[in-house]
């Protein structure tokens, strides 16, 4: 321990003046602690094999409802649990109860995003189990979702049709954090103004790597690509 | 508004050091924000004296450097400046480019007393 009231030598100040007050590095990630919980997470995932999926979205994009399919295309092959953050409401777990799948639901208040604090408790409360698949539901937000590591294996982003065909360079960060972009609502893109190509050129150029899926939930057009995709991911896991 | 939480941690942050660094007052705090990471410098500044009030950096200084943008190209594998996540190589023009600098987000140092 440094002695009270006087400088000494060691420390790391920059100069002497008493009154200008003495530098202290520290070099600290802002997301530090957010970082250490999500390897927390992270850990616990892994030593009880739960494959965990970070669902990000701009609202209405469809994720409830791609999670709801999802739930019905495989609960019967694998467990699944759901972690529903909104801002307010129970609506969104209320609609994975209903299939039979265990959900909890974390009420943000204010705040825009889940955290890996949250996530880890919510994870204690659902009582997941081991060798299960595991969909966290973000809040409906393409930005501030984007910094906050939660201790999933992949991000997935999900672009509506109805949404514009250039969001990926509207809202970079999340494209480039995500591994897994779908372009869900399919079925209507003969209504609307929606230019599939260039949303996957856009995309590419945020992310070189991101892989892409098109589908429709509700219609079930090429859903199986990504039901595919999520066995193929947890089997390379375990 | 995630800039609020992250606030929050600064100030989180700088008090854990309060005890081990021995100081009761930070005058100062110097932010790093990189130019690609997605932190709004002036949301940081709007809300920084609010959320640092009753806390020991409460009508401290707001520092912020900005960190550049830099990108390796996948192509020439050559760096170049970017401004943003979609820009193309600065040398040969190739779309796909991996970030290399510029999403930094640090507290780096404070003047404390």
């Amino acid at each position: 321990m440094l002695s009270q009231g006087h400088h000494h030598h060691q420390h790391d100040h920059s100069h002497d003046e008493p009154d200008a007050g003495r530098l202290v590095r520290i070099e600290q990630e802002l997301l530090g602690k957010n970082n250490a919980y999500a390897m927390q997470n992270r850990a616990y995932f892994k030593e009880h094999n739960i494959f965990v999926l970070n669902l990000v979205s701009s609202p209405g994009a469809g994720k409830t409802t791609l999670l709801v399919e999802t739930i019905k295309t495989l609960k019967d092959r694998i467990p699944i649990a759901v972690i529903e953050g909104d801002q307010q409401t129970e609506h969104d777990a209320d609609r994975i109860r209903a299939t039979g799948t265990p959900a909890v639901q974390i009420n943000t208040g204010r705040a825009c995003h889940l955290d890996a604090h949250g996530i880890g408790h919510a994870v204690m409360d659902l009582g997941a189990q081991d060798n299960s698949l595991l969909a966290i539901e973000n809040v409906g937000n393409l930005v501030c979702p984007s910094s906050f590591d939660l201790g999933e294996a992949h991000k997935v982003v999900v672009l509506s049709v109805t949404e514009g065909d250039d969001k990926p360079l509207k809202y970079p960060d999340m494209f480039h954090a995500a591994d897994l972009m779908l372009i869900n609502k399919t079925d209507l893109l003969p209504y609307v103004d929606f230019d599939i190509e260039r949303c996957i050129d856009y995309a590419r150029r945020v992310n070189p790597d991101i892989q892409i899926i098109r589908l429709s939930s509700t219609q079930g057009e090429n859903f199986s690509a990504w039901t595919d995709w999520l066995l193929a991911q947890m089997q390379a896991l375990a | 508004m995630h800039e609020l939480s992250l606030l929050e941690n600064v100030r989180e942050i700088l008090e854990s050091h309060a005890q081990s660094q021995n100081f009761a007052k930070v005058t100062r705090v110097t932010l790093e924000i990189g130019k690609l990471s997605c932190v709004e410098p002036e949301a940081l500044r709007f809300g920084f004296d609010v959320v640092m009030q009753g806390s020991l950096a409460e009508g401290a200084e707001l520092v912020i450097t900005e960190a550049s943008g830099i990108g390796l190209c996948r192509q020439c594998g050559r760096q170049s400046v970017i401004e943003t996540l979609y820009d193309p190589c600065a040398e040969c023009g190739c779309p796909y480019v991996d970030v290399v600098q510029g999403a930094e987000m640090k507290i780096k140092d404070l003047i404390v007393i």
